[in-house]
């Protein structure tokens, strides 16, 4: 089991997890404290040890899920184990075909198509736990055609298996026969008639169909970590942890993983400046308050009393590229400066192409993110002539007309590539605004060695600006915040 | 490393296994899966402590008290808050009395006698009657069962968690006129975050982690059932899954279990026996606490009216 748990945490620590020997030996020790035959035991006492943040429990998952559904290993019991009452009616193990060849892996389709349309309608329709862990064994068997010594990972069976499935149609046909029932009926799960309703259904539909879905893929992972073995398996499933994502290539989920670890950042971010503005003045002395504290020591004035300094009100003034070589990073900069307009007031925005608009009325308007990058994608007016990213003729026109508002309290942030597309950069323009401004940050979303390269006129800002900053995850904006100094 | 070291007597398994814990819990009416029931389990087990992260309303510090109440325990909170510091969390001296007794000292005296050796005075003020106990010091003290909560301990800064880590790792509190304060037993401590900064490593290395989200819809409607008197199963379960799906939602803030818990006693208040959008959109203030919130949601549910 030691052997297990070091592959383990080696294989965590791969992936990025900071799992320290402290924690380690925690778990060890918790190791000894549960059943090891429990898999929701086992899976719960390690991640009680190893893991100290919830933006790393996916990743622990993953892992987990490879180290202990090999049907040698300690965790032996089916993806149907957590489930109660399963144990006893979970399908047989998987037959690990050893010298067996590919055609015996195959072999167990006998019961055919139409049972498992009886399994996916129980799975699907009842949801019923275990006809959900059968109809996903079946399901791999009749259709994934995994065969021994072919080098392809999981997403390709899985991708095989689950087209071959059709859940999306299955499911649409399902809530379509749904809508029909009267309300009384068992598969509207009690749920009174009407859209509500109708929808409430659907929505249980979609994470039964989820369920289904994570349990054909558990089912493959089981085969292939038969196959080559746990270690081999985690490399392939290894995902960057969301801190470490490239803005410029995120995808969607991971947008939306990213953007769970967004709010608390700009939070941070947020406090950080505050504290330094409270800690920056001390207040003068109260006198009263001093007094009036020292009747309590016997007119002795231990401990003097400030009054409370008043705060000078920050102001970010935050410039986005928005042109489509930085698509994706532009849309992640609107969730920045969404949320860290909900923590400041004096937030102004703007977004340009290679014409610039202030936007920031769109942000305090719009109630949710989304409407807010609508918005600003329609009826903002960044494009002066042809679309492409000018920074020259953009900060050209921010000087000019808002330069004036940009004071010794403002902080200035350009977010971009700085590829300009051999357009006159305007370096002096950005230095006019800059020698008004407290500070100007810039955060580019390119790797630092392709500064410089092609169109890119980083050079040129360099001198103009306090700092220009990699920026291409989550930690390093991190970074950035913590030595940031406003 | 040395967590465990020393402090072994001092608790023997409160629990007898996980699944102990979650029927004693489900007792006083908490409702526990096995990821909580593992952690609070392993708590007691490895005598450590266990940091409990989550948004708001999903029941962290319930946890504490329901503990508490399963295991006969007094409760003993340590609310934190930006500012919090030794002087309010571990001990303070209390310098009025010190200040009585040295004057006291004084007066005895005045009839020209030599004072009292001024030795003898520091060693009376430094002394145990003139402590006076803060939550962690006095859960260190404890001779009776205590379950320690340091609620939101996210609020204090980053320097100020340096105050906990001796009690956490050690269970022990230094006082530098008196010396080491150990525990007699190892008290269960819980602490809570809400997640609204990265906590320090050196904190979270020294404590087990449960990470408490929102529940699913069958731990949810039990939940309910369990907190609202007289609520009908059908309703519960509409309730519920209304709740699911404007979690589902982009929306500032997600309705909380405890705010899932009060959205149901309204409704059975109202006598209301089905969910539909109307009645659910001129409820929504209860699940909503932003405006545009309600605004986003109210016209979301309007689309699936009858």
């Amino acid at each position: 089991m030691l052997d297990v748990l070091t592959g383990f945490v080696a294989e965590l620590r791969e992936a990025g997890l900071p799992v320290s020997l402290t924690e380690t030996l925690d778990a060890a020790a918790a190791l000894g404290q549960v059943p090891l035959d429990d898999r929701a035991l086992l899976r719960g006492a390690l991640a009680a040890t190893l893991v100290k943040s919830s933006a790393h429990l996916e990743t622990f998952s993953t892992a987990f899920d490879v180290y202990f559904s090999s049907t040698r290993g300690p965790g032996a019991a089916g993806p149907g184990s957590d489930a109660p009452g399963a144990g006893s009616q979970a399908p047989e193990p998987w037959p690990a075909g050893g010298d067996d060849g590919p055609e015996a892996v195959g072999a167990p389709v006998a019961p055919g198509e139409p049972e498992l349309d009886v399994l996916l309608d129980a799975a699907l329709g009842r949801g019923d736990p275990v006809a959900s862990a059968r109809a996903a064994r079946l399901a791999v068997a009749l259709y994934a055609g995994f065969e021994r010594g072919r080098p392809v990972g999981i997403s390709y069976y899985l991708y095989r298996t689950l087209h071959a499935l059709d859940l999306a149609g299955r499911l649409a046909r399902l809530s379509e026969a749904v809508g029909r029932a009267p309300a009384d009926d068992g598969r509207r799960l009690g749920m009174p008639a009407g859209p509500l309703g109708d929808r409430l259904v659907e929505d249980e539909l979609a994470v039964r169909a989820d369920v289904l879905r994570g349990q054909v893929e558990a089912e493959i992972r089981g085969l292939l970590v038969d196959e080559r073995g746990s270690a081999a398996v985690a490399r392939t499933q290894r995902r960057p942890l969301v801190e470490d994502v490239d803005f410029m290539h995120a995808t969607r989920d991971e947008m939306v993983r990213m953007r769970r670890t967004l709010y608390p950042l700009s939070r941070l971010l947020a406090a950080r400046l505050a504290k330094r503005r409270r800690r920056g003045r001390a207040g003068s002395l109260d006198f009263r308050a001093t007094i009036r504290r020292s009747l309590s020591s016997g007119g002795v004035p231990l401990e003097p009393r400030f009054r409370a300094a008043r705060p000078a009100k920050p102001e970010i003034v935050v410039l986005a590229d928005l042109s489509g070589s930085v698509a994706t990073f532009a849309r992640f900069t609107l969730h920045l400066v969404h949320a860290i307009s909900s923590q400041f007031s004096a937030v102004r925005t703007f977004v340009f192409v290679d014409g610039i608009d202030e936007v920031s009325r769109i942000f305090d308007r719009s109630p949710t993110i989304e409407s807010a990058i609508a918005r600003v994608a329609a009826e903002a007016d960044v494009v002066h002539l042809d679309g492409h990213s000018d920074y020259g003729h953009a900060f050209g026109v921010f000087a000019q007309r808002w330069g004036r508002e940009v004071t010794s309290r403002t902080s200035v942030v350009v977010l971009g590539d700085a590829r300009s597309n051999y357009h006159d950069p305007g370096a002096e323009q950005l230095a006019l605004v800059a020698r008004r401004a407290r500070h100007v940050f810039w955060l580019n979303p390119e790797p630092r060695a392709y500064w410089g390269t092609g169109d890119s006129v980083v050079e040129a800002y360099l001198p103009v600006v306090d700092a220009m900053v990699e920026c291409r995850n989550l930690r390093q904006l991190e970074d950035f915040v913590e030595r940031l100094d406003p | 490393m040395t967590a465990t070291s020393g402090t072994d007597a001092g608790h023997a398994g409160r629990f007898a296994d996980p699944a102990d814990v979650v029927r004693r819990l489900g007792d006083v009416g908490y409702l526990a899966d096995v990821q909580i029931a593992t952690a609070a389990y392993l708590a007691d087990r490895l005598g450590k402590p266990v940091l409990v992260e989550g948004p708001a309303g999903t029941g962290k510090t319930e946890l504490a008290k329901s503990l508490a109440s399963v295991l006969g325990a007094r409760l003993i909170r340590l609310q934190c808050y930006e500012g919090l510091d030794e002087a309010k969390a571990l001990y303070e001296w209390d310098y009025r009395k010190q200040l009585l007794r040295i004057q006291v000292g004084r007066s005895d005296t005045a009839g020209g006698e030599v004072a009292a050796g001024w030795s003898e005075i520091e060693e009376d003020i430094f002394s145990e009657a003139f402590l006076l106990e803060r939550p962690l010091l006095q859960a260190i003290r404890a001779t009776d069962p205590v379950v320690l909560l340091v609620d939101e301990v996210d609020r204090i800064e980053v320097e100020t968690e340096a105050l906990l880590l001796e009690v956490l790792s050690d269970y022990q509190v230094s006082i530098p006129e008196l010396g080491t304060v150990q525990a007699t037993r190892v008290p269960l401590v819980l602490l809570t975050s809400n997640d609204t900064r990265e906590l320090s490593e050196a904190l979270k290395r020294r404590c087990l982690y449960l990470h408490l989200g929102y529940p699913s819809v069958e731990r949810e409607r039990a939940i309910v059932l369990a907190r609202v008197p007289g609520i009908d199963g059908r309703l519960a379960e509409e309730v519920v899954r209304v709740v699911h799906l404007l979690r589902g939602m982009e929306l500032e803030k997600l309705p909380s279990v405890s705010e899932t818990i009060d959205w149901a006693r309204t409704l059975v208040l109202l006598g209301v026996e089905h969910v539909d959008a109307r009645t659910a959109v001129s409820t929504l203030n209860v699940l909503l606490k932003h405006k545009d919130d309600i605004d986003e949601a109210s016209r979301a549910l309007s689309g699936m009216a009858t």
